[in-house]
């Protein structure tokens, strides 16, 4: 049974002045707890924002740093989720569930990819 | 609106794949209703072909489990209804039929938990025998086919399709309750859940036949129906330690073959193999297991923890790791767990205090097919430098085994004791 990483793509501009309807939270909490009990989730968490991050990059063999926020990608990972499942359509199955609890005026990207074995 | 064949084929594979999420959960609904696990699961089975029929015309629900659910409990409930209108009918003439239960409303979550809950207890029930047991659990709750079943035991499949039909009407003969039982019997039903799920893991981990020495396959199933279980019974000690001693297990299964297939044992595995997040899991479920007093399983599972922290095979902590055999064999005696008490002993204390209990164990019944007790033994002679009595205990457990990769190491190690190396 492999394993999937869903990267969770989030809009930072968009989000950073949004407010969590208290039931956003329930449903999340619910949806969560749903694909644990489903033996399928393994590990998730979401992530603190890009303006708290850096950059550590290899290139033209020196390291530099970047400090956050990366403004320039509409789109940075949010969050993400670790899940077990039989196959990709499992897995995205349960990624449209998880998009689909979010508010209709966010937009949310769910990229699932397979892990690789070993 | 044309449907493109592109579209039809996706959705085809996210009717499957709701149906694989839900399917547990809609035959437990159901069978609440009809009370037979059998007509439950051709419901279910129905309510997949509907969605097979209708969806591409009509789209994707928004709710796709809950339509499947409420399509297959609309069924059941028709069929309970002709039932009671056919014992209606037989009682005009004078006969009697069993009562049919009435319909019932939909189900919350909390209930749906609960029928899945019954539904385990009852493709684990004690009438069944184990094979029966196993083959309807990865069946009903697993989400296997039968050809994936049968292929997971190395049987043919209309064996496997005879056992699972006779398992249905065993249950229906015995009139098993569709329940979860709170009673006297309750810790020794449970038992049987935890013990077909330990079944299919350790079937996968350590197969018993054939040319592959782990089919990792089945472990994933065994331990997501162990994760199934937590969620399920989140207050019962040794669901947790069962979960944990798998997490464990499973998260050594990269290690324990090496590039060609071959087994690689536990002194000569690459830690950094291991997978570090199923040890973290491991330890969590170890965690939520309590403080004691521990289960056999629990047991297991620490002494698969003591494992997982020594960092090199070296450091690990095989005075533990014996006193946890010690307890173990106290809690459920049996000759391979006092072989396995040997093994820590004898490496926590020398292969001569090892050699002590393994000898007392050569004429126990129980072990005469087992090809780990000569395996050992020879292991421990040959750390004594009895090279000779080694070697003839490699041959014999070589001989005794019915994996093909475990009997090649086997002869392996029984020219290298000829050899007089280690």
């Amino acid at each position: 049974m492999p394993r999937f990483l869903s990267m969770v793509r989030i809009d930072e501009n968009e989000m950073a002045g949004a407010e969590f309807p208290d039931e956003f939270n329930d449903r999340m909490g619910k949806l969560l707890e749903e694909i644990t009990k489903a033996g399928v989730m393994l590990d998730t968490a979401g992530l603190m924002p890009t303006s708290q991050a850096t950059r550590v990059t290899w290139s033209g063999g020196k390291v530099s740093y970047t400090d956050g926020p990366f403004t320039e990608t509409k789109e940075v990972v949010g969050g993400y989720a670790m899940m077990q499942c039989k196959d990709m359509a499992e897995a995205v199955e349960w990624a449209r569930r998880f998009v689909e609890v979010h508010p209709a005026e966010w937009s949310v990207t769910c990229e699932v990819r397979e892990i690789q074995a070993g | 609106m044309a449907v493109t064949a592109a579209g039809a084929q996706k959705t085809a594979e996210t009717v499957e794949a709701v149906f694989r999420i839900e399917s547990a959960r809609i035959i437990a609904g159901v069978t609440r209703v009809v009370r037979d696990v059998g007509i439950a699961e051709e419901i279910a089975q129905d309510a997949l072909v509907a969605a097979l029929e209708q969806w591409p015309e009509s789209g994707v629900p928004d709710r796709p489990g809950a339509w499947l659910m409420a399509t297959a409990k609309h069924r059941a409930i028709d069929l309970v209804r002709r039932r009671e209108t056919y014992a209606r009918k037989l009682a005009e003439v004078g006969r009697t039929l069993e009562d049919a239960p009435p319909p019932e409303e939909p189900a919350g979550p909390d209930d749906i938990d609960d029928d899945l809950l019954r539904l385990i207890f009852t493709a684990c029930h004690p009438v069944l025998s184990t094979d029966a047991r196993i083959a309807l659990t990865l069946r009903l709750l697993g989400g296997l086919t039968t050809e994936e079943i049968a292929r997971a035991f190395l049987a043919a499949e209309p064996t496997v399709a005879q056992r699972i039909v006779r398992a249905k009407r065993g249950l229906a003969r015995a009139g098993v309750a569709f329940e979860v039982p709170y009673g006297a019997d309750r810790a020794e039903r449970l038992g049987s859940v935890l013990e077909v799920i330990y079944l299919v893991f350790n079937e996968g981990y350590a197969a018993t036949a054939g040319d592959d020495l782990v089919r990792p396959a089945l472990c994933e199933d065994a331990l997501r129906l162990a994760r199934v279980l937590q969620g399920l019974m989140p207050a019962e000690p040794e669901v947790h330690g069962l979960a944990a001693l798998l997490e464990f297990q499973a998260s050594r299964i990269p290690a324990r073959t090496g590039p060609g297939g071959e087994p690689v044992l536990l002194a000569d595995q690459n830690r950094s193999r291991w997978n570090g997040l199923l040890m973290r899991r491991g330890v969590e479920a170890l965690h939520r297991a309590g403080g004691g007093p521990y289960g056999p399983y629990t047991l297991q599972a620490a002494i698969a923890a003591c494992h997982a922290r020594a960092g090199r095979y070296e450091d690990t902590d095989w005075a533990t790791i014996a006193a946890l055999y010690a307890q173990l064999a106290r809690l459920t005696p049996s000759p391979v767990v006092e072989l396995n008490r040997a093994v820590a002993l004898s490496m926590a204390e020398g292969p001569s205090a090892g050699l002590a209990l393994v000898d007392a164990l050569r004429d126990e019944p129980a072990l005469k097919d087992y090809h780990l007790l000569p395996s050992v033994r020879g292991d421990l002679l040959a750390r004594l430098g009895r090279h000779e009595e080694a070697c003839d205990e490699f041959e014999r457990a070589a001989g005794m085994t019915r994996n093909a990769r475990e009997r090649e190491l086997l002869l392996d190690r029984a020219d290298r004791a000829r050899a007089g190396r280690p």
